[in-house]
């Protein structure tokens, strides 16, 4: 049990890091404000995930003006999919030890 | 930081937010039965004003209500009575659908309800100036037909932002549409059963699937 704890991302031991990447996942991408409605989170603690996940490489920051206001929006990035798809297939296998 | 719960938690409240920040779930299953009600009220009254019955509805009797004269009558009425369709059958979805998302304490228009709406209006506009068109040529027997096809093209734009089963009702208005342009002159009976019964039936449907048990879906939703 313990090596496979050990095989867990470290980016998805956070709930709110883990909701993050579920929302990128499922959408081309996400701005700011819609992602801290979805997650119920507050702005300095949504920035610090999403800057964390920035520094790893499984998110993408775009920053764009629409009109005269400033747009940020977060896409998942390659690595960033294949990580979340790695531990989605994980769990899966957990759930399945745990029940047979 | 928030410690992580059990495996199979974790994939649900994952499904669960994948879901929700992707696809509009406030829709409700009742928007579709008061729709159908509605349109087959407005097809009733359209059939007893016209005075055509069921079997007359066909290209001589809309040529003999061009030839009687009562044809401005008759044009005047068919688009008051689908445009009072149309608002009461709005009103009455975008009611049941703002209440389910109360009771699901979920925002109504929220990015997924525009993205769905969007993609609705964009061959449903499309559709409703192209009958204008339709109208304008005189090709009235053909109306019936080309609010069902483009409806039902909107709803398959649309169904990617929402419950699947709106894409199996868009599929199903669009083979109801060829076949009523196919076998002109049932126009209004092919309409009822595109707008009426067809809604009733895949609003009952999601509103048992989604709407009366949280046991067999995700309680989340």
């Amino acid at each position: 049990m313990k090596d496979i704890i050990h095989n867990l991302n470290k980016q998805f031991e956070s709930r709110v890091r883990l909701g993050i990447m579920s929302v990128l996942a499922a959408n081309d991408e996400m701005d700011f404000n819609t992602l801290k409605e979805l997650l119920d989170v507050t702005d300095g603690n949504l920035a610090s995930h999403l800057a964390a996940l920035e520094k790893s490489g499984m998110v993408e920051v775009r920053k764009q003006f629409i009109g005269r206001k400033p747009n940020t929006s977060y896409l998942i990035t390659a690595y960033g999919r294949s990580a979340f798809r790695e531990h989605l297939e994980f769990l899966a296998r957990l759930v399945k030890q745990g029940k047979s | 930081m928030e410690k992580n719960q059990e495996p199979i938690q974790q994939l649900n409240e994952i499904r669960s937010l994948m879901e929700r920040s992707s696809r509009f779930i406030s829709l409700s299953g009742l928007s579709g039965v008061s729709a159908g009600i509605i349109a087959l009220i407005g097809a009733a009254a359209a059939y007893f004003y016209l005075d055509l019955g069921w079997r007359y509805t066909d290209l001589d009797a809309y040529s003999s209500a061009i030839n009687a004269n009562r044809f401005d009558h008759a044009y005047l009425f068919l688009i008051t009575d689908a445009l009072v369709v149309l608002l009461l059958a709005l009103s009455a979805g975008i009611y049941f659908t703002t209440r389910k998302a109360r009771r699901k304490g979920l925002k109504v228009w929220d990015h997924v309800a525009r993205r769905m709406v969007i993609n609705l209006m964009i061959p449903l506009i499309t559709g409703g100036l192209f009958c204008i068109i339709l109208l304008y040529h005189r090709l009235v027997f053909l109306v019936a037909p080309a609010t069902l096809i483009f409806y039902g093209l909107a709803l398959i734009n649309a169904s990617k932002y929402t419950f699947h089963e709106i894409r199996v009702l868009g599929l199903s208005e669009i083979i109801l549409g060829l076949i009523a342009s196919w076998l002109v002159g049932y126009g209004l009976i092919f309409w009822a059963v595109g707008f009426g019964i067809l809604h009733i039936f895949y609003g009952l449907m999601m509103y048992y699937r989604y709407e009366t048990s949280d046991i067999s879906g995700d309680p989340k939703l």
